[in-house]
């Protein structure tokens, strides 16, 4: 019970410290406008990518347009979810750079929720409004047979998938601490892994497929949760169900993001005086 | 690990990894230890002014006792706590101000800012309240509280930062270099503060600082790192006396001395206006000012006597440059 007031105790302190930062940007009301624009046309852009493919192609990997679609709508919600959450931790590597960590360390809170709501930005809002249309326009065109199952499973696949990118943004973030030039490193996973998450992994082959799809997980995101909600069999071999995997794979990324953070923490040099 | 002392630290080390270029590709790597086995124990309500040439090591130790920076080697507690494992713990109890990272709201006023901190640190409305009114006096902050941060003198936001790091009531107070570029009259002012808070005894302080009017004003004891190593821990007037710091007796005489006094201790440093205007050095574990005033008024008559105290300044220019003989050591690894 006390645990549990303390939880929301503190929950509130980031609320506020996000409230700051909504205050102290207020005044760049313009910017804020235009910002909101430029993050909604973002996931316009990839989806006239994917689109693309289809005039050249009626299939891709295996998979008609709808059926993409839904892979696509799957993953860029997620991604959309976790850009908005802990999609600034990549300015830890400025943070890390100028020592401005000090500063974060000395307050009585986790370091990794007072940078995330010290950096937060609602505009980023726009692409998850945008991708959930597109979300529902592809789902419903698809002809789901909806059971109890895949109603819930269309709530947590976004959901799980935003972990996953979430603890992907995280520990390659925190890479800043050992390598404080890491410049675009980071991005080659989160907006990479975004780019691969849009296609079916049928497209790819051989090693990079093993590697991305299954070592590091991203079938998992869009993949796998798409086919189990359409009903399909897995070209792959993998079984239908195989699209419920997707919250176990997110668990064990956020756990091993949640250790390199602590290590690389541990691992922080500051700057001089 | 005795109960009393606020900060305990034995044998503290920091290591950092500095790659050097061998060659036009070969990259060595070399451990330069920062801070070099450091022992120190701060007993509560003392106030230690940590000092040291730039880049002694005095920001490292600081940052590893706040715990910001992982020690490489040694043991250290504060309020008996470690402080890289107990972070979050020991940010409740100690208040720090780093002068280069403010812990202020920069685009927000700075009532906002301590409105925040009662959050971040979840101290009960009136205990805050209580806090804050003294400081607002004390610190003269009612001027700018509504003011927006980025808006503030230096020693303005120096008040404001200060006051942050209070609010908490926290047991011990860091302060990295809390006078560094303000004006005289700020310089004052956070003196005077600091001043009343060591004398009310009931939170403890460590300041680095490199102005000397800040250590003779407000440290009673003074620990001097070099090269990442403590070379003297003790009071200020210690310190004079290792290094040989004389206080000076100016004498002004009616006719010249017909015989020089001799007295052990003393030594006659200039004579001028015909032998009419005398200093002397004097040293202060063999003889007084009083025993050489004493010899002199029965060999001549006294118009003007003079003393001065020794230079500070002197001393810590004298200190550095006896510790910086040594180079500093760097194992290759």
């Amino acid at each position: 019970m006390y645990r549990r007031r303390g939880v929301y105790r503190r929950l509130g302190v980031y609320r506020r410290l996000v409230g700051a930062q909504v205050r102290s940007h207020s005044a760049y009301r313009a910017s804020f406008a235009i910002d909101l624009a430029t993050n909604a046309l973002i996931p316009i852009i990839d989806l006239i990518a994917v689109l693309a493919m289809f005039q050249v192609t009626r299939t891709l990997g295996g998979f008609d347009i709808v059926q993409v679609l839904v892979m696509y709508a799957l993953a860029a919600t997620s991604f959309a979810i976790a850009d908005l959450a802990v999609g600034n931790i990549e300015r830890i590597r400025f943070y890390v750079r100028q020592g401005l960590l000090d500063a974060v360390l000395v307050r009585p809170l986790s370091a990794l929720g007072q940078l995330l709501a010290v950096d937060f930005t609602i505009r980023r809002v726009a692409r998850i409004a945008v991708v959930l249309v597109v979300l529902s326009l592809a789902v419903s065109r698809a002809g789901v047979d909806w059971t109890p199952g895949r109603v819930a499973l269309i709530v947590i696949a976004p959901l799980s998938g935003a972990v996953f990118f979430s603890a992907l943004f995280v520990g390659t973030a925190t890479v800043a601490f050992w390598w404080i030039e890491s410049g675009e490193f980071a991005n080659a996973f989160t907006y990479g892994g975004r780019d691969f998450t849009s296609y079916p992994i049928t497209v790819y082959s051989g090693f990079f497929r093993r590697v991305f799809a299954f070592s590091l997980g991203f079938a998992f995101v869009g993949y796998y949760p798409a086919l189990t909600l359409l009903g399909m069999t897995d070209p792959l071999g993998l079984p239908s169900w195989a699209g419920w995997l997707s919250p176990l794979v997110s668990m064990a990324a956020a756990g091993v993001a949640g250790l390199v953070w602590r290590l690389g923490i541990r691992h922080y040099r500051s700057t001089g005086s | 690990m005795s109960a009393d002392a606020v900060i305990d630290a034995r044998a503290l080390r920091k290591e950092f990894i500095v790659r050097r270029s061998a060659g036009r590709f070969r990259r060595t790597r070399h451990a330069v230890a920062a801070v070099d086995g450091v022992d120190l124990r701060v007993e509560r309500g003392e106030l230690l002014g940590y000092i040291g040439p730039n880049g002694a090591g005095k920001s490292t130790t600081l940052k590893m006792l706040t715990g910001v920076l992982m020690p490489t080697g040694g043991e250290v507690r504060v309020c008996g706590l470690v402080p890289v494992t107990q972070r979050r713990r020991l940010a409740a109890r100690i208040g720090v101000v780093f002068g280069q990272r403010s812990q202020l709201w920069w685009d927000l006023p700075l009532r906002d800012s301590f409105e925040l901190a009662r959050h971040v640190w979840q101290v009960p409305a009136a205990d805050h309240a209580a806090r804050l009114r003294p400081l607002r006096t004390q610190l003269d902050l009612d001027g700018f509280l509504d003011t927006p941060v980025r808006q503030l003198s230096l020693g303005q936001r120096m008040r404001g930062e200060l006051t942050i790091a209070l609010l908490h009531g926290p047991e011990v107070l860091f302060l990295d270099e809390p006078t560094i570029g303000l004006d005289v009259v700020s310089k004052q002012a956070v003196r005077a503060f600091l001043t009343d808070l060591r004398d009310r005894g009931d939170t403890t302080v460590v300041l680095t600082t490199h102005d000397l009017a800040d250590i003779e004003r407000l440290c009673r004891r003074l620990v001097v790192i070099d090269h990442g190593r403590v070379v003297h821990d003790g009071t200020l007037a210690a310190l004079h006396e290792r290094y040989g710091s004389r206080r000076r007796v100016v004498v002004e005489l009616d006719e010249p001395l017909e015989t020089a006094v001799k007295l052990p201790g003393v030594t006659q440093e200039s004579s001028s206006a015909d032998g009419r205007l005398i200093t002397y050095s004097l040293d202060g574990s063999k003889t007084t000012a009083g025993a050489l005033v004493a010899r002199l008024a029965g060999l001549a008559s006294l118009r003007d006597i003079s003393v001065s105290e020794p230079e500070i300044e002197d001393v810590i220019a004298r200190l550095y440059r006896a510790v910086a003989a040594p180079p500093p050591r760097s194992p290759s690894i």
